[in-house]
Parts: C-alpha cells; structure tokens; sequence
C-alpha cells in the first residue's frame, strides 16, 4: 500500500471531479524528481542492508530490497540525508545530469 | 508487542509524494509514526506544513483515511472522528493528530487540553519545529530563545526571540494524561517505540517529536537528522516519557559542550553573542538540575 502515480489526471470541469472535499486517498499525478540537483547512488558492494538511509529518509523513497536498498528516483528530492546517514559509505550524492 | 525496527515495519509508506522541502524533519515525523500506526490509523491534520504539502488537489500524498481540521480544532476533530469510528463498530482503528508546534502550543492548546480532559482513546502528536515554517518563519510559543523568525527579527537592541520555548511535555502532563512523551526525529528507533507505545495504552496520549526545518533554522537539507540529534546530545531537548504520575527519561545528555556547534550551525541564531549563549546554557543547567533530581533515570 502506497500513494501511486495515476494516468487518468482528473481534468478541471470533467466528471472526475470531487462533488465534495473528499477524494481518494493516496492520488499522486506529479513525481518530484524535478527538484533534485544531486542524486544518490548506492554501491551495492558496500551497501550491508542496515536500512539506516531507508529508516532516515523524509520522502520514504529508499526501499528495502532483499537485503540492500534501491532509491525512487521519480520521488527523491535529493536531499542528501541518505549519504549523511550511511556508515559504510555506500551512498554518495552525485551531480544530476539533464 | 516487539519493539519496531527498520526490519520489521511495514513496506508500505502512508506519506508519501508529498510537496515539503527536501530534508523535512516533519514529514519524517509522519512517515515513520504512520508506518508503526498502519493502514488502520484515521490522521487529522490542522493547518500547517504537513497538510500543505500532503493534500494538494490532486495530489493527495495520504495512503490511509486523512483529513484537514480547523488551525483550532485538531483535538476536537479527532473526538468527533473517533466518536465515529465508535458508532460505526468498526474495529482495530487509531485516531491520530499531527499538529505543529503552533497549531498544538499556541492555536491548538484549548481543545488538546479539553480532548486530554475527556480522555479520549487517540494519540496527538505535535511534531515540533519552533515556528510557523509553512506561513515563512513566525514565532510560535515553541519558538525558543534567541531565534531569529519574521516576527522576532534580530536587531541591536533585541537579539530575536525574548521569550523562553513553552514547556508543553509538561503542561500536558500535569493533566494527569495516561502517556505522554518527548521524541526526536534524529533518534527514530526511539520515536517508533514511544508511538508504538502510545498505540497500545487506552486513553488519551501526547508525542512532542522535535522535527528540524531546514528552511528556517538555516540548516542545510541534509543536516535536519543531524542537528536533531545534536539537540538531543547537547541537553535542550531531553527524551523522556510520562505515565502513571511519574516522569522517566529515555536519553541522558551525551555532551554539554555540544550546545555551541549546535547554535552557531544555525542561520537562525548567527546573531547571538557569548552572553547570549551562556544565557541559554545556564537555562539548560537549571533544567537539567530539576530533571536529575525528581525524574527516573534511563
């Protein structure tokens, strides 16, 4: 269970939009990669799956995966705090190329 | 119940997508207390940060059943929503608030106080990061001494905040509530455990959980878990618990010589001179005294 990209966008004036306040939950129609200038990669070689980047992280965009991590690169915002947390340097922040 | 940890909570993420500046110590706060709260928790939030970045039409970053109460009504609105859920048999719920340290200290205190009273089976977490950071920086009553917010400017004559950061653990255990705690972003086991906790005692529970903002305490994004911790370390945010009438701390101050790096890192309290610091320093000292004499040891 979690907040999921839609393909059908509900459009301004369209059926799909809520006749009250309520809608449902966990609706996401923008990723938030755009905001990142540095990204983090994982050295998979180093990573030793102690979950600290996955317990630290604001966006809940690390997951756990066997037993190392993988990064949401469509939600990461890249702030950094993954690198910061990781005590076997397995995580660096890189410069994002467009 | 077992003590949650990385490995055994929940893969789904109940906050997530959402538009908060990156390294936000309060989406942390959310993230992880819903992830020990689960699918069955019912969250309300007042105005704020978080329900400014969770609840942008059609961006709705909630995966559970969540929703915006008045700036005043957090507390209340939850008794309603757990009154509800009540009425309705369902079963295996939790009602949870997550309110800021303005819309819970200052805005908020009313109806937490008489939702405390009537001892209503919910948890209120205020997650706590010294000013109105979604309005741009004002000064809350958690705002602490010496910091620099819009409304508190540092000039000549007055160095930022005169007032002292209102002591809310306290206040709200002082209303004989069945568990209140104090918690940090930057010790989350910690801060699962207290929620976990919280989850399984019936009645009315608080968590103050301590949530840097990078944009306002001019921390860069990836020193929010950093300087958290310091506050923790250095003796101006003591973890601790309250129940049964008796308060107990879960931390002990690591290093009081820490509170230095801990002011002069931040863009909020470059203002202040030595005095200044020493003022805050004496403060904690005398703090400190009153926790080591009347609260448990860790």
């Amino acid at each position: 269970m979690k907040p999921h990209l839609r393909t059908c966008i509900p459009e301004w004036r369209s059926d799909s939009l809520p006749d009250n306040t309520a809608y449902e939950a966990g609706f996401l129609v923008t990723k938030n990669s755009g905001w990142r200038d540095i990204r983090p990669v994982i050295d998979t070689k180093k990573c030793t799956g102690c979950l600290q980047c996955y317990l630290y992280c604001p966006d809940g965009t690390i997951a756990r995966c066997g037993n190392k991590v993988s990064v949401d690169y469509d939600f990461c915002k890249g702030c950094g705090i993954c690198a910061k947390m990781c005590r076997h340097d397995a995580l660096r922040m890189e410069a994002e190329r467009r | 119940m077992t003590r949650p940890t990385a490995r055994n909570i929940t893969e789904d993420e109940y906050f997530f997508g959402h538009k908060a500046c990156a390294g936000c110590g309060g989406s942390l706060a959310v993230r992880m207390a819903l992830k020990v709260l689960g699918s069955r928790a019912v969250a309300v939030l007042p105005a704020g940060c978080m329900s400014a970045v969770g609840f942008n039409f059609p961006q709705l970053c909630f995966a559970n059943n969540a929703m915006i109460s008045t700036f005043a009504g957090t507390a209340s609105m939850m008794t309603g929503v757990e009154a509800g859920l009540r009425a309705r048999g369902e079963k295996d719920y939790q009602v949870v608030g997550f309110a800021g340290d303005g819309g819970t200290a200052d805005i908020g205190i009313q109806a937490l106080s008489g939702a405390i009273d009537r001892n209503d089976n919910m948890i209120y977490i205020c997650y706590d990061n010294e000013a109105y950071m979604n309005t741009g920086t004002q000064k809350s009553s958690l705002t602490p001494f010496g910091a620099y917010t819009t409304t508190t400017p540092a000039g000549v004559k007055i160095r930022g905040n005169i007032r002292e950061k209102k002591n809310m653990f306290e206040i709200v255990a002082a209303h004989g509530i069945p568990y209140a705690a104090t918690a940090s972003i930057g010790y989350v086991d910690d801060y699962m455990a207290k929620v976990r906790k919280a989850s399984e005692v019936k009645g009315m529970k608080y968590i103050h959980v301590l949530a840097p903002c990078p944009t306002g305490w001019g921390i860069r994004p990836d020193e929010t878990v950093e300087y958290a911790r310091m506050a923790t370390d250095c003796g101006l945010w003591p973890l601790a618990e309250y129940g049964c009438g008796e308060y107990s701390l879960t931390r002990s101050m690591k290093d009081p010589g820490l509170l230095r790096a801990y002011i002069r890192g931040q863009k909020r309290f470059r203002h202040l001179r030595d005095p200044d610091i020493e003022y805050i320093e004496s403060k904690r000292d005398a703090r400190w005294e009153h926790i080591n004499r009347s609260w448990k040891a860790p």
